[in-house]
């Protein structure tokens, strides 16, 4: 069987391309840029939601693109249990679209903060972190103004197992000064209760080759890598 | 259409108490604070939109105000309140 992820396009989507990227000259799989009209989930097994500033980060990052068809067709996927990832302005648009639980605010900083971090993995019966070893710690940019993770309900987040990623300092401690913006809890990435769809800050289509790492790690690859697991095995 | 009048809606819409506003707290602390008023303690920053729509009454111009904001989510029941400040004719 042919694998082919989209990735969708919105105005004002800026790494799209990098996700074509890596998935079709990295991972060597199809992967296909599909303007955000043009999008029709049943010829894929699989979609990623870019980061970018989706029109603009208009009345809120993420809300506008959230009620696009686009974002209709996902759920079609979503709810046929097919893997979709939203990455950085993605999570926000999946966050919007209700795909996830919480929401993005502006960082405690108010600055955008674009650096690599530190995250680890808290839950990797995921979709995307199956390939990921438990409290594992990955090496991963995030680059964004409106990444501080909030939810109203946090304890029905812990029992679920819905927290996938916190900020960490190297050895997988949370500290104050390891959350770069301010997240509840150190949370950096989430994941619904299927757990076939997660959205996370950081960038895993810019952590994938070590040249474009400043300690030559590839982990942004291990999300990748979970995907197409997940759908070789045509689900958990 | 016919019938009704042409009125101005404005809303602001602001994080919910529990949810940090760094705008409000910058403006408060690093701008007010330092100089001179230090009897202001507080601000919360939002974001003001001002609607105009024709309705049959005040009350209908509220209502589907109130209702395009839920269903469309203009305000993101997670982090933010919604307030209808005014509701005018035009």
């Amino acid at each position: 069987m042919t694998i082919k992820i989209a990735v969708i396009q919105f105005p004002g989507s800026n790494c799209d391309l990098d996700a074509i990227h890596v998935l079709n000259n990295v991972m060597k799989i199809t992967a296909e840029l599909i303007w955000h009209n043009n999008f029709k989930e049943s010829n894929f097994d699989g979609c990623v939601v870019p980061g970018g500033f989706s029109f603009g980060d208009y009345l809120r990052a993420g809300i506008i693109a959230a009620h696009s068809p686009a974002i209709d067709e996902a759920r079609v996927m979503l709810k046929d249990g097919r893997p979709v990832i939203g990455i950085c302005n993605g999570f926000q648009i999946l966050t919007e679209a209700q795909f996830l639980p919480g929401a993005l605010l502006r960082n405690d900083s108010l600055k955008f903060i674009c650096k690599w971090v530190n995250i680890k993995v808290e839950n990797n019966k995921t979709a995307f972190t199956n390939k990921m070893d438990l409290d594992s710690v990955l090496n991963i940019p995030i680059a964004h103004a409106e990444g501080r993770y909030f939810s109203d309900n946090i304890k029905e987040l812990e029992d679920n197992n819905q927290i996938v990623f916190r900020y960490t300092n190297e050895s997988g401690e949370i500290t104050e000064e390891d959350n770069p913006n301010g997240s509840l809890e150190s949370i950096a990435g989430v994941c619904n209760l299927e757990r076939n769809c997660i959205g996370l800050m950081p960038h895993p289509e810019r952590a994938s080759e070590a040249i474009l790492s400043p300690t030559g790690t590839t982990h942004g690859k291990l999300f990748f890598e979970s995907m197409l697991e997940f759908i070789k095995n045509g689900g958990f | 259409m016919s019938g009704g009048d042409n009125w101005i809606v404005e809303i602001v819409l602001e994080n919910k108490p529990a949810a940090r506003d760094p705008v409000g707290t910058v403006i408060q602390k690093d701008l007010l604070a330092k100089k001179g008023y230090e009897m202001v303690s507080n601000v919360r920053s939002g974001q003001y939109l001002r609607i105009y729509l024709h309705a049959g009454d005040e009350g209908d111009a509220r209502a589907i105000v109130d209702k395009m904001c839920n269903d469309l989510r203009i305000f993101n029941p997670v982090t933010q309140n919604l307030t209808i400040l005014n509701v005018s004719k035009k």
